[in-house]
């Protein structure tokens, strides 16, 4: 069967922390990072790569568009 | 196995692109608080502009509210109207450049507090234009005060005990008012709190767009939005108390759509 792997790239200065897209991911791939961004913002990032599907879920509820989504089938 | 083997790094390449934030946004990072609604549907609107091409054919209307900067993100024509007033600007730039496509976006309010005159009369003459009424209850720019959207017993700044219909009357559902005005040819409610209801409202806000092309009326889609700082809660947390407390009084759905 064909696997599908994906990939999230955060713009971590443009994140404002608000947690949405990590409420919004089917698979619990993203966290809120314990260190702050350049605006004082816990930013959220991938924890677990290899989960992830690529579904963009997170890329279309975060309100400041700053997920950018890669997908691959393997 | 080997194909596990592919690496983030590997992956991250522009053949395997899904999803990237749309080049009709600006650079500039939004003021909107986090969670906040606005920056969704301001991207629903810069996407349904980039996969219709009308980047130099449209002309967007700002309001005043915490939107007011709108002008700031999108990468095409817009035009800042005094408070209330966008549907009226949005009415002369359409009769002057009927080939434009022309839309407000508003707040509640905007729309539904100083500009329900404007609203409505646009809306009942059938102005070819698109409405999009972003309403999340609440005057979120000045500092959480009662809205006339605000639903019974929801708490503000102004009402800290909660509405009460005895003292300041009844919520207004605009919309349920627009759609049987007989200028409108579409007219939706949608939301932004899940991904789903987000793709929904990009169908929607996408197909009033569209049908503006036909000049058959006005096209008006509300979204119900949070305010998860003048609700004093957490983004997500907002986003369910909509979702249990807006949703019942603001059903989503199209509520008028042109016959076939």
């Amino acid at each position: 069967m064909a696997k599908i792997k994906g990939a999230i790239v955060v713009d971590i200065d443009g994140c404002k922390g608000c947690g949405l897209c990590i409420e919004a991911c089917p698979v619990e791939v993203i966290s809120l990072s314990d260190n702050v961004n350049v605006k004082g913002y816990h930013y959220s990032y991938m924890t677990d790569p290899d989960a992830c599907t690529g579904c963009s879920n997170c890329a279309i509820i975060c309100p400041d568009g700053i997920i950018t989504v890669y997908r691959i089938k393997i | 196995m080997a194909e596990n083997a592919i690496t983030t790094k590997e992956l991250v390449k522009k053949e395997n692109l899904v999803y990237q934030k749309t080049k009709l946004l600006t650079d500039d990072v939004m003021h909107y608080c986090p969670g906040c609604g606005h920056g969704t549907t301001h991207r629903l609107i810069a996407e349904i502009v980039e996969e219709m091409g009308i980047q130099s054919e449209i002309i967007g209307v700002a309001p005043v509210g915490c939107s007011v900067l709108m002008y700031n993100y999108m990468n095409f024509d817009m035009q800042e109207a005094a408070h209330g007033r966008a549907p009226a600007v949005a009415t002369g730039i359409k009769r002057l450049l009927p080939e434009k496509y022309v839309f407000t976006y508003q707040g509640d309010g905007d729309l539904a507090a100083i500009g329900t005159g404007e609203t409505i009369h646009a809306c009942n003459r059938g102005e070819n234009i698109t409405m999009i009424f972003i309403n999340n209850g609440i005057y979120g720019m000045t500092g959480g005060q009662m809205a006339p959207t605000t639903l019974i017993g929801m708490k503000s700044s102004t009402t800290p005990y909660g509405r009460e219909v005895s003292l300041a009357g009844n919520p207004l559902n605009m919309t349920d008012l627009i759609v049987n005005l007989p200028g409108t040819y579409f007219v939706s409610r949608q939301s932004v709190h899940t991904p789903g209801n987000v793709r929904k409202a990009k169908k929607a806000i996408k197909k009033a767009f569209e049908y503006q092309s036909l000049n058959k009326g006005t096209c008006f889609v509300e979204v119900v939005s949070n305010c998860p700082a003048g609700w004093k809660m957490t983004p997500v947390e907002s986003n369910k108390w909509l979702a249990e407390n807006m949703l019942p009084f603001y059903p989503l759905g199209d509520l008028k759509v042109p016959e076939e």
